[in-house]
Order: C-alpha cells, then sequence, then structure tokens
C-alpha cells in the first residue's frame, strides 16, 4: 500500500537535479549577479510613450545617448511606442533635473510622453534592498519556527530545504535571464515562500496522519502514499493559481510581468519541491513512527 | 460539523451581506448614499506623484553647536571659572580651562540644567562632556540629536505643508516617515517639477547692507548677485528677515513695466526697516534668498509704511513662487529630495483596466475549472468564491485601504488560491466516502479532518503577508493587505458559506446519491 504513483522511486534522480540546478543558480548569483532595478540600485526610471510610429528603439536610444547620461539603458515596454528608459544621476537634489531633459530631449524626439518617472536616491535604495533581503530572512526564519512548532524538528527541515531550492532557482533563472530585480519581485518571493509552504505543509500534514494510522509502513513508502492521496489537491491548486497567474501575466500589463512571471516559477518549483525535495529530507532523516510517539511523551 | 443553528445561518447571511453592501458603495456615485466610504486607489492607479524628503540636519546642528559655544563662554565667564579656546570641532564644542578647575566644570556638566539640559523622557542630557589631554569636548548625545531632528521635522512638515497647500493640489497627503523624513503624496499630479522647485528651496530671506568694510564687527561675505551677475560684500548683520513679513503677493509694477513681489512686515519689522532705511540712505540694501542677492537697490528715500518691492527680473511666475516662499516661511533646514515615484493619469488607467481585465479572466478560467472538476460542489465553491471576493472589497472599504496594483494581483492571487481550502475539503470528503456509507457522517468528517492542513497552510501564507506588510513599501504593502484580508475572507467563505451549503444539500439528499466526481 504506497499509492498508485511511485514518486519514491525518483526521489534520487530528482535530487540530483535539483542540487545541479541549485548550484547552477548559485553559480550565475555569484558570478553573473542580479539585475536590479532602479528601486535596488538607484538612479532614474522613464517610461516613455510616443505616438510617432516611424520611431525604433534604435532611434529613442540615439536621442538620449545625446544628453551625456551614465549607464543608459534604453528597452521597449510591452505595447508599440512604450519604452522604458533607465540612467544613474549623481544628483538627485536637481529640482529641474526632469525638465531640463524634456528640452533637451525636445531637440531629438517628437510627439512623445513621459508616463511615469521614478528616482531613487543612493541611499534610499540601499535601504531598500537591505529591506528586502531582511525580509525574506525573517519569512524564511518564521515559517522554520512555525513548522518546527507544529511538526518535529525533521519535518522543519525538510520544508525549509524546499522554500530554499524554490528561492534560489527562482533567483538563478532570473539571473539568467537577466531580468529586473525590483519590490514587486520581492513580494513575489515572500509569496512563493508562502506557497511551497502550503504545498508542503498540506503533505506533511498527511505523513503525521499516516505515522499514526500505520505502524508497519516504512518512511519511504509512507510518504510516496502521503504524496499520492493528496495528488489531487496538490495538483488541482497548482492549477487554480496558475490560472490565475497565467490571467496576469498575459492580461495584467507590462508593470505586473515580472512579478507573474516570478510568481509562475515559484509555484511550480513549489509543487516540485513539496513532492520530491521536502519528502526525500524526512527519509534521510529516518523519520518513523517513534519520531512522534517521543514527542507525545 | 455540518450543523448549522438557525441563529448562525441567520448571522451568516447578516454579516455577508452588510460586507457586500459596503463594497457596493465602491461602484455607486450617488453622494447621498448614506455610505461615502471607498477604496482609495493608489498612486500607482490613479495616477500622481510621490515625494520623499529627507531633513538635512548637519546645518542645524552646526549652529546649535555654534550658539552652544557662546553660551557655554558667557556661562564661565558668569561663574568666574576661567575657560579660553574655544573652537568649533566636527560635531563637537572644544575648549580648555586651568586644571584646577576640571573637576568643577565636569561636574556642572553632570548636574547643571541650565548648562545642560536632562530629558526626563530619555533619561539623558542633551550633551556629552568628555575631557581629553587637557581639552574638554562637548558634544550632542544620541538623544540630543533626535530632539533636535524632532523639532525640525515638526516645523519642516508644517512648512511643506502650507507651500503644498498654496499650490494648491487635489488632496495632498503630508506624512513623517522615520525620525527624518517626509512623505508626501500628490494624487494626480503628473509634473511634480513646481512642487518640487518649491520645496528644494530653504527661503530664508534677510536684508542686508552692502558694505565696503571688510572688518565690520558683524562679519561681511562675498555673495553673488542674481541679477547683474557681479560678486558683492554683504554685512552678516541682518536687518530684517522673512519671519518679519506678514503678507507677499506678485504684483505688475507700472512705472517700470516688470513683475514685482510686495511685501508687508509686522511692526516690528516695520519699525527695524524704518530705521535702517532713514539710516541708510545712499547706501545699497541686497535683498538675499538662500546665500543669493536677488537685487540691491540703493535706498532713496526712508520706507516708514512697513511695505515695499522686491524687483529682480522676474517673469509671473516666479514672482508668483517667490511670493509663496515668503507667505508660507522658511524651511529650518535644507530638503534632499531622495525618492520620487510619479506615475501618470493615462498610465493608471491603463494598469486599472489590465488589472481589471486579468481579474475577471482569471476569475472565469477558476471557476470553469472548478465547475469541470466538481460539478455541483464546483459550484458551491465558486459561490463562496464570488462572496468572499465581495466581502474582501468590503473589508478593503471599510478600513479605506489604499488598492495598489500590485494589490489587484493579490486579489486575483487570492481567487487562485481561495480554491484551495475547498479543493482539501472536497478531496478528503472524496476519500471518505469510499470508506463512509453513512454520507453525512462522511461529509462531517472530510471537513474534520482536513481542518489542521487548512489552518496550517493559511497561517504560513499569513506570515508571509505580515512580514512583507512590515517590511514592504508603497504599493506592495498593497499586495501583502490584499493578500491578507484575502487569506481571511477566504477561510470564513469556505468554512460558514461552502459548507452552510455543502451541508444543506447533503442534509436534503441524505437518502439519495450523492457524489463529489
Amino acid at each position: 500500500m504506497t499509492g498508485k504513483y511511485l514518486f519514491n522511486k525518483y526521489y534520487n534522480l530528482s535530487n540530483i537535479i535539483s542540487l545541479i540546478l541549485f548550484i547552477m543558480s548559485i553559480f550565475f548569483l555569484t558570478f553573473k549577479g542580479l539585475n536590479y532595478g532602479v528601486d535596488f540600485k538607484g538612479g532614474t526610471l522613464i517610461e516613455l510613450r510616443s505616438d510617432n510610429t516611424n520611431y525604433k528603439t534604435e532611434d529613442i536610444r540615439g536621442a538620449f545617448n545625446k544628453l551625456n547620461l551614465d549607464d543608459l539603458s534604453v528597452k521597449k515596454f510591452g505595447a508599440e511606442g512604450d519604452y522604458v528608459i533607465k540612467f544613474k544621476r549623481s544628483d538627485l537634489n536637481e529640482p529641474d533635473f526632469i525638465k531640463n531633459l524634456k528640452n533637451d530631449l525636445d531637440n531629438y524626439l517628437e510627439d512623445y510622453s513621459f508616463r511615469r518617472v521614478e528616482n531613487v536616491g543612493p541611499k534610499v535604495s540601499a535601504e531598500l534592498l537591505q529591506d528586502g533581503v531582511t525580509s525574506i530572512a525573517i519569512a524564511l526564519a518564521a515559517m522554520l519556527i512555525y513548522i518546527w512548532f507544529r511538526f518535529e524538528w525533521q519535518f522543519s527541515i525538510g520544508a525549509i530545504v524546499a522554500i530554499f531550492h524554490d528561492v534560489i532557482i527562482t533567483l538563478g533563472i532570473f539571473s539568467l535571464l537577466s531580468l529586473e530585480i525590483n519590490l514587486s519581485i520581492v513580494a513575489a518571493v515572500l509569496t512563493i515562500v508562502g506557497y511551497s509552504m502550503n504545498d508542503t505543509v498540506v503533505i506533511f500534514d498527511r505523513v503525521r496522519e499516516n505515522l499514526k494510522k500505520y505502524a508497519d509502513i516504512k518512511i519511504f513508502d509512507l510518504t510516496n502514499l502521503s504524496i499520492n492521496e493528496t495528488l489531487s489537491r496538490t495538483l488541482i491548486t497548482s492549477v487554480t493559481t496558475l490560472l490565475a497567474l497565467l490571467s496576469i501575466f498575459f492580461f495584467g500589463g507590462e508593470i505586473l510581468k515580472g512579478f507573474s512571471f516570478a510568481m509562475i516559477l515559484g509555484v511550480i518549483l513549489g509543487t516540485y519541491s513539496s513532492i520530491f525535495i521536502a519528502n526525500p529530507v524526512l527519509v534521510y532523516f529516518k523519520v518513523s513512527q517513534k519520531t512522534l510517539i517521543k514527542e507525545e511523551d | 460539523m455540518l450543523y448549522f443553528s438557525r441563529l448562525k445561518i441567520i448571522s451568516i447571511i447578516v454579516f455577508c451581506f452588510s460586507l457586500i453592501f459596503f463594497s457596493i458603495s465602491n461602484f455607486i456615485n450617488n453622494e447621498d448614499f448614506f455610505l461615502k466610504k471607498k477604496v482609495n486607489l493608489g498612486l500607482d492607479l490613479q495616477g500622481g506623484s510621490y515625494l520623499l524628503l529627507e531633513v538635512d540636519k548637519n546645518p542645524v546642528i552646526n549652529q546649535t553647536l555654534q550658539s552652544k559655544l557662546t553660551q557655554v563662554r558667557n556661562y564661565f565667564k558668569k561663574k568666574e571659572i576661567k575657560t579660553f579656546d574655544y573652537k568649533l570641532g566636527k560635531q563637537k564644542v572644544l575648549f580648555k580651562s586651568n586644571t584646577n578647575d576640571q573637576e568643577k566644570i565636569l561636574e556642572l556638566f553632570k548636574n547643571d540644567n541650565e548648562l545642560n539640559p536632562y530629558f526626563d523622557v530619555y533619561k539623558s542630557n542633551q550633551y556629552n562632556v568628555e575631557l581629553i589631554d587637557n581639552i574638554f569636548e562637548l558634544t550632542l548625545t544620541k538623544y540630543g540629536i533626535i530632539e533636535i531632528e524632532q523639532s525640525l521635522l515638526d516645523q519642516a512638515i508644517e512648512i511643506v505643508r502650507k507651500r503644498v497647500d498654496e499650490v494648491g493640489t487635489n488632496e495632498p497627503s503630508i506624512t513623517k516617515s522615520g525620525s527624518n523624513r517626509i512623505a508626501v503624496e500628490l494624487p494626480g499630479l503628473d509634473n511634480p517639477d513646481r512642487i518640487k522647485s518649491l520645496l528644494g528651496r530653504t527661503a530664508n530671506l534677510t536684508f542686508r547692507f552692502v558694505t565696503q568694510n571688510t572688518d565690520a564687527s558683524f562679519g561681511s561675505e562675498k555673495l553673488k548677485d542674481l541679477d547683474t551677475g557681479e560678486e558683492l560684500n554683504v554685512s552678516k548683520r541682518i536687518i530684517i528677515s522673512g519671519d518679519n513679513l506678514i503678507d507677499a503677493k506678485p504684483q505688475m509694477d507700472n512705472i517700470n513695466n516688470e513683475t514685482v513681489v510686495s511685501f508687508t512686515l509686522d511692526r516690528l519689522g516695520a519699525r527695524k526697516f524704518g530705521r535702517a532705511t532713514k539710516n541708510g540712505i545712499g547706501k545699497q540694501l541686497a535683498i538675499v534668498l538662500d546665500n543669493q542677492i536677488i537685487s540691491a537697490p540703493v535706498i532713496r528715500d526712508v520706507i516708514a509704511s512697513g511695505s515695499g518691492q522686491i524687483s529682480g527680473g522676474f517673469t509671473f511666475q516666479s514672482a508668483t513662487d517667490l511670493a509663496l516662499l515668503l507667505r508660507s516661511g522658511a524651511l529650518p533646514a535644507p530638503l534632499d529630495i531622495i525618492e520620487e515615484r510619479t506615475v501618470g493619469p493615462d498610465l493608471g488607467e491603463d494598469s486599472i483596466k489590465a488589472g481589471v481585465l486579468s481579474l475577471i479572466i482569471g476569475f472565469i478560467l477558476v471557476i470553469l475549472y472548478m465547475i469541470y472538476k466538481y460539478r455541483l460542489f464546483g459550484l458551491i465553491s465558486n459561490f463562496a468564491l464570488i462572496i468572499n471576493l465581495f466581502m474582501l472589497l468590503g473589508f478593503l472599504t471599510i478600513f479605506e485601504a489604499t488598492l495598489t496594483l500590485p494589490g489587484i494581483a493579490g486579489i486575483i492571487l487570492t481567487v487562485g488560491m481561495a480554491v484551495d481550502a475547498n479543493v482539501l475539503i472536497f478531496e478528503r470528503i472524496k476519500e471518505e466516502l469510499k470508506k463512509e456509507k453513512n454520507k453525512v457522517i462522511a461529509f462531517d468528517n472530510g471537513y474534520t479532518l482536513s481542518r489542521t492542513a487548512i489552518l496550517d497552510a493559511n497561517i504560513t501564507t499569513i506570515i508571509a503577508a505580515l512580514i512583507l506588510f512590515v517590511f514592504g513599501s508603497g504599493p506592495v504593502k498593497g499586495f501583502s493587505v490584499t493578500l491578507s484580508i484575502g487569506i481571511l475572507t477566504t477561510l470564513f467563505s469556505v468554512y460558514y458559506i461552502a459548507r452552510l451549503l455543502t451541508s444543506l444539500y447533503v442534509i436534503k439528499n441524505k437518502n439519495n446519491k450523492v457524489t463529489i466526481k
């Protein structure tokens, strides 16, 4: 009695694959780094819309190039004629900066407007980055403590390893694809932490229940049974959450694209890791019926 | 868990309806409607400008130490203790005394409230005194600095409010942020250039004589004349300052055909100004704003009326701005703009459209999928989901929460995750139906046995959302708000609405075939 599908047959294989992905992600994060947006790097972001359809990205870039801006980047942003321009600025305290910039730009471009302007000073961006890192660290710690409180420490380690796996690989993919990390990505990562935890907890809850119910099944098969019993829930919830997220990704506009992409990655990884990472950890730690009994004494 | 008392059913219905009622007030534009509460739209949705200003406390700290130096010197003179070699160091005052007085001086700094004020609230003095190599070092304590910061921030926020109000933008919000920052939110403003240039100026106005004598007793400094571009030697003695102004407005001067700023002085200012102009006929009077000379006219006549004009090649706009700055008063310290985010109204509108569209599509997809998976029970769960959304909106309305674009994403995510609890329950019921013949018991068990998993799962998500609320900033905070409220309304809708409907159905069909597909 171990359930219809033999997930446990693939524990080792999946763990090797995960380990490779994890190491690759760490590699990318260390050597390539993350592409921080103005929230975390400081600088200026301008979303520009031009009604002149003859302009190409090169024309916009050319116009901004003439303005002597540091670290300039010009990219298309969603709809035709929309661009995002980013550059560094040493002094934020020049009230007329944007006004002057527009005046200069008028010499090279026409029929354009600034739809969004963001200026973040170095002090604020450093603080935002620190807050982001702190909040993710605290979230991880809080999850660890909560699970420890509700389950045994082995479960807690299993859940945390799974979450680490999801967060690091998600960030690794962001690094690989040079996708921008901004405030909403931090929100996405925290939600991934919550979601992945949520998924893991449901299976763990069943593992605990089954440990009490079946005295003679070993943890290796018991995890598999529990995964099978909760499988349709795991899949249905992943599907509905992905449906909602895909809807944001395709219809929610350009600003939410990064957020929904990170979440989609996170939900897929979270579903995978709650089956193939969190459960093997229980097996490695040799969790048994005794683990629970000891605790109840 | 399937039994509901009549009273409970009525309370559930009343609770749901009142929240739905609140949520509906967002869609009705009737002013007479007794509920005028609405969900606020964040700046990213309605368009507008957000500025974060930081008070630069260093000049004020230097000023404070400068005057402390004078105070300390006079204090010991009065006490007939010999102190000498006063110097202003970096963030500190230095002085020396005779060696046999050192003990006494340290004692006085510890105990005399006049020399070194004691703050009861902080249990700390304003200054720290140390004797290093026979030199006294006087520095502000941590709380001394906090005290300065707080009063600076209080004054600055008043002035900022006055200036923003004078410009007349729509419902501005000006709040303290931390110990030395001011957050300014200006809904609907898509070009903050004018506000930025108004807030970027201290507007410290002084009237001082131009002097040839470089070593006058008050000292003098070289300042640039904005009008002519030349540098003038201006006395440091202040005749009148912006504090003496009671009104200022832009005016057309018909004689020279130029725009000027006319001002009115208070009584004290008028008297001082009268005396100065009387003694100084023929001299040049410099009108200095933030260490730059606006103009330096030659005094031709006594001005005793207490009113006058400033000319300096103004345009009407710049005269209006100067008058506004003078009316609102000088900032106690310079303000740095350390963060600025401006969203144009059309982008905000596009964001709302995209957000609502993706909400509707996501919602329809989830609803169809649930019907496909669970048929009748899918319908029940969908009904609970719809009520859930209205309740979520109702709560946001009651709290007058701010809805941002990430906030909308939070709602859509709630749609996706809200069905999770029902899925857990339905799956469990399916399992129980295989084992248990009595349907009512099977359903009951399904609810009971799935409860811990549901609670654990939702508590973990709430933990993540709360952490985001504490550390998140701006629009992202809106995400954590909708996500956390969404989780609570989800649990309610699952355990009270969906369960009520399920129980009504199951009890009615006790003896018929009931399956969850």
